[in-house]
């Protein structure tokens, strides 16, 4: 049974069992009832700050934590632990630390094989050189480098191995953990544009979290904004960035340094008071009201949901 | 050229800092020149290996153990901090000049109370009794905007949150009142509605306290926000300096405009962006010329071999690179023939 | 600032090599390769040829290296070399000769006195005889090769079960983790020197006719007692080490990499986590056979070593110290081989330490 949607996720739960007392546990919720869809080769960005629960969103997707509730959809059919090994082909990842996330004492050549080393995917040793080295060539690697070490490259190029190795197996969704964040700006640029064109020729759908509004709303066809393991909007990306609804998305738009003098200049700031609470100790009702300006008596009771707005942009709030 | 240099606050001439390691000389910083005056904003922009927080710690002379100021002076009201010793240096940290750091988690010591590391700060420079440090360090509380400071005196760092953190250190940072103040990539390890509420807090104290400013940070956007003159650096050397405006709408550096192009468009969020090809330099293998020559589209052949003066391109500008000269004695020699 | 001349766009003129000026010629774009010239990539190392590298740079490690090599040769080559068995007593002409007791370093017994008058060719006693009248070199060669045997065998032991336990303990987690943990405890509390003295006597009468006429007779039922020990015992440490280093390494996103390509837990152990653990372990098998020398010869000091006629370093000494006062150089020379083999394999552990432990890396 297929559907429009690539990847489907409907109220994913992940809670995290604390130990707070001698016998007592609360449980850390780190996502707490998260939906969206991704349509084959869209790029759906997920912002939100630290704690924020994207992270888990995607590690839980892909099944890498055991979810506490709540489903995903693969090709409308739903991911359990028995179709997993195989769905690993099909749904990869890209981590942010190029420095911890490549094991130090392997080659490039055998990080990016190792997937093809599980899986199987080669009859014979030159036809998995020829794979390795046509992903190497894919992502912008020189063939000599193969049998380097991890540590010898920069973090740009640590950065293209990883993807390399998430593109072994040829999979149509790579969920993108903060995957430009750890590196230069200059580098960057080099790698979102790699990602690109990667979508482009190859038809791969992505979740790209990241925490730099910029960079999302230029890949990103859609954006989730995330707080405290909920999303309270939802939207087309250009939509998203010139006309947010939510409070929390308001105040982030403006909290983001424009590198235009110009425009910062002219710019109305909206500074939040306060820190983000904590994810044990969230405030009842909506997560936000704590630091909202707008925030009534109905946020304190109960926890909106989300709601369409209309031309597909959705939004978690009381207030209109 | 006048040697009465008290207008500056501080004055880098030509600054060398190299790391000796075991794999060879690191050329950290190659021939840094700025001044500072009182009041003004400063930013240092530039990517990991640029040598901005390098020329920061040679400043404060808080280089680690292999770290050594090779070559160039630093001059502090016309003084030259190298004529300082180790006690009169203490004396220059903490009270002419102040530094926080990226980190505030590993930056401030956990095992004591945030209030004794503002008292200490305090006690070292101050002659203060004990209530009068004490009843400051709640004052510096309250100027940074931590609530219930009386409260929060006894707190450890671990019981606050990374926002309140970087504003204990601000807090230390200014308790004994400095002239200069060098923030080290201050918001980097913050979200970005904390970071807003940091750069504000650090704006506001600025036109309160009327302290200098040196801010380091590769983040484009938080230049443009705060900084009245900006200095690009590149492998250890200047690339570029200018006001904000200069900077970014009239770029002369081949990295100046890499960069800018590099990052997404505010306007136009779809186009594409321009990376600057290649990798970073490499500090243990500096070229004899230009540090930025093998990753630049318009590199010429003397840029390989010679390292471009800075040129004055107006009063607030100026840029080094060699496209520049060339376009200047180009432009003599036009005149010249007309 | 350099003036110029013609400065035509597309031709530079040709820069008169006395002046000053820049040379126009070179505002012409560089070139691809040229600008390729200024990247280099270094060398190619891997983690081991790295490490050997700062190994050897390090005056101690390579004096240690030096040290160790020396020491095995002599006691391998060195029986070869010089005539005398080591429970052989010292005869001339074929018969016992009492008069070699105790002799000094380089002194011929009387008897040995007139054969070599009268011709005969004789190995000098390196470093003299002991009381039974045998060769005192070729003893503490012999007992060289024993302490250096037992320190190896035990520590091999020890990685050995150390290595399983701690990988299993450390790689499973949680109840599992726990439970092999507390017994770890236990084992760390009991006193291991107890143990040793204890089980030296009560298997002296069980294992003694078991290995009769063995290669382990000549050890001794102690020795025996002493692996048991050191293999019910002392593992605990490379245990605790080795859970502590997976606990460590199971934290880093290439693990979970691993895991999001589809390996299984047994694929990830063996391809990722002990190959990164691996330095660790080889520091601390290096520094644990000077531990079971040091308590070997202890045992032997004690009089609970090796079984006579075979000398260890430790009985060697012991031995040695009645005759502390006339002869000396029998207490010291085998305490100097101990120190040299403990030293040198310490200095060779913090050397590799300093050189492979990827947190002390730039």
């Amino acid at each position: 049974m297929s559907s429009e949607y690539l990847v489907e996720v409907k109220d994913l739960k992940q809670h995290f069992p604390i130990k707070t007392g001698f016998m007592k546990t609360t449980y850390l919720k780190a996502v707490d009832g998260v939906s969206f869809a991704i349509k084959p080769g869209e790029t759906l960005g997920l912002v939100g700050e630290s704690g924020c629960g994207k992270t888990t969103v995607g590690r839980t997707l892909l099944r890498l934590y055991e979810p506490t509730s709540g489903q995903v959809l693969f090709n409308g059919e739903e991911v359990t632990d028995k179709n997993i090994t195989a769905l690993r082909k099909k749904m990869q990842m890209v981590f942010q630390d190029p420095y911890s996330s490549l094991d130090p004492r392997m080659t490039v050549e055998d990080i990016i094989g190792e997937p093809l080393d599980v899986h199987k995917l080669y009859t014979s040793k030159a036809e998995r050189r020829d794979k390795i080295l046509n992903l190497m060539e894919l992502v912008g690697l020189n063939a000599e480098h193969a049998t380097r070490y991890a540590h010898e490259f920069s973090g740009g190029q640590r950065q293209r191995i990883g993807i390399a190795r998430a593109l072994a197996v040829d999979p149509k969704f790579i969920v993108c953990d903060e995957p430009v964040s750890a590196l230069d700006v200059s580098i960057q640029a080099q790698v979102v544009n790699m990602f690109e064109d990667l979508q482009e020729k190859l038809g791969v759908a992505y979740l790209f979290i990241a925490h730099d509004l910029l960079i999302v709303r230029h890949i990103s066809d859609r954006i989730a904004v995330m707080y405290l393991g909920k999303i309270v909007e939802i939207a087309d990306a250009d939509e998203l960035s010139d006309h947010p609804q939510h409070p929390y998305t308001t105040s982030l738009l403006s909290a983001v340094p424009i590198p235009d003098p110009k425009i910062t200049r002219q710019r109305k700031r909206i500074i939040l008071e306060g820190d983000v609470p904590s994810p044990m100790n969230m405030p009842t009702g909506c997560a936000f009201r704590s630091r909202c300006r707008y925030a009534t008596e109905k946020c304190a009771k109960e926890c909106p949901k989300l709601e369409d707005r209309g031309n597909g942009h959705f939004v978690a709030c009381w207030n209109k | 050229m006048s040697t009465n240099t008290s207008e500056y606050l501080l004055e880098v001439k030509d600054l060398h800092t190299s790391f000796f390691t075991d794999s060879g000389e690191v050329k950290a910083v190659n021939g840094v020149s700025f001044t500072l005056k009182p009041g003004e904003i400063m930013g240092i922009v530039g990517e990991s290996g640029s040598g901005k927080s390098v020329t920061a710690y040679s400043i404060m002379r808080i280089l680690a153990d292999t770290g050594r100021i090779t070559g160039g002076q630093v001059l502090y009201r016309g003084e030259d901090l190298a004529t300082y010793d180790n006690k009169k240096m203490a004396g220059f940290r903490g009270k002419c000049c102040s530094i926080i750091f990226q980190d505030p988690m590993t930056s401030l010591n956990p095992v004591f109370t945030v209030g004794s590391q503002i008292m200490e700060a305090i006690r070292l420079h101050t002659n203060k009794s004990k209530a009068e440090v004490k009843a400051r360090a709640i004052e510096m509380l309250e100027l940074v905007g931590v609530n219930e400071p009386a409260k929060r005196i006894n707190q450890y760092p671990h019981e606050l949150s990374g926002g309140m953190r970087q504003r204990v250190m601000i807090a230390m940072a200014l308790a004994c009142e400095p002239d200069i103040l060098i923030a080290d990539e201050p918001t980097t390890a913050l979200d970005v509605t904390i970071q807003a509420q940091i750069l504000e807090l650090m704006q506001d104290l600025q036109k309160r306290l009327g302290m200098a400013i040196i801010m380091v940070t590769h983040d484009l956007g938080v230049i443009a926000d705060m900084c009245d003159k900006i200095v690009v650096m590149y492998g250890g050397s200047i690339c570029e300096r200018g006001t904000a405006d200069d900077i970014f709408y009239d770029a002369r550096h081949e990295y100046t405009k890499g960069l800018l192009r590099s990052i997404p468009n505010v306007n136009n969020s779809k186009e594409r962006l321009i990376p600057i090809s290649g990798t970073p330099i490499n500090l243990l293998n500096m070229p004899k010329g230009c540090a930025f020559c093998s990753r630049c589209d318009k590199a010429m052949k003397i840029c390989l071999e010679q390292k471009p003066q800075e040129v004055s391109i107006s009063e607030t500008h100026q840029a080094a690179c060699w496209m520049n000269i060339k376009k200047m004695m180009e432009e003599q020699a036009g005149g010249a023939n007309a | 600032m350099a003036n110029t001349e013609n400065a035509n766009k597309t031709e530079f003129p040709k820069k008169n090599p006395l002046s000053m000026q820049i040379d126009l010629a070179k505002f012409a774009p560089a070139t691809d390769e040229e600008k390729a010239q200024q990247e280099v990539m270094s060398e190619s190392t891997t983690f081991f040829k790295d490490g050997m590298r700062k190994l050897l740079k390090n005056p101690l490690a390579v004096g240690s290296i030096i040290v160790l090599i020396l020491v095995i040769a002599a006691a391998v080559a060195g029986p070869m070399i010089v005539p005398y068995g080591y429970e052989e007593m010292i005869s001339v002409n074929g018969r016992r000769d009492k008069t070699a007791k105790n002799l000094g370093p380089f002194e011929w017994s009387k008897n040995e006195q007139r054969a070599i008058d009268s011709g005969e060719k004789l190995f000098p006693h390196i470093l003299g005889t002991d009381e039974q009248c045998r060769d005192y070199f070729v003893r503490i060669l012999y007992g060289t090769r024993v302490s250096l045997f037992i320190g190896f065998f035990a520590a091999i032991l020890v990685l050995v079960i150390g290595l399983i336990y701690g990988s299993i303990s450390g790689y499973a987690g949680g109840k599992v983790d726990m439970v092999m943990m507390r017994i770890v405890d236990v084992i760390y509390s009991l006193p291991d020197m107890l143990m040793v003295i204890l089980l030296s006597v009560v298997l002296k009468e069980v294992l003694t006719p078991v290995i009769e006429g063995t290669f382990l007779a000549r050890l001794g039922s102690n020795m025996i007692s002493l692996f048991i020990v050191f293999g019910l015992l002392y593992w605990v440490g490379m245990a605790r080490l080795v859970r502590g280093q997976i606990l460590s390494i199971k934290e880093n996103e290439y693990i979970l990499a691993a895991r999001s390509i589809g390996a299984k837990p047994g694929r990830i152990i063996k391809k990722h986590i002990l190959p990164n653990c691996l330095s660790v372990i080889i520091i601390s098998t290096a520094l644990q056979v000077p531990s079971a020398i040091f308590t070997e010869s202890f045992l032997s000091f004690a009089g609970l070593g090796v079984q006579a006629p075979m000398p260890s370093l430790g009985s060697l000494a012991n031995a040695a110290r009645g005759g502390m006062m006339s002869y000396p150089h029998k207490l010291v020379f085998p305490a100097i081989v101990i120190c040299l083999i403990v030293l040198a394999f310490n200095l060779l552990g913090d050397g590799l330490r300093d050189a492979f432990d990827p947190k002390l890396r730039r």
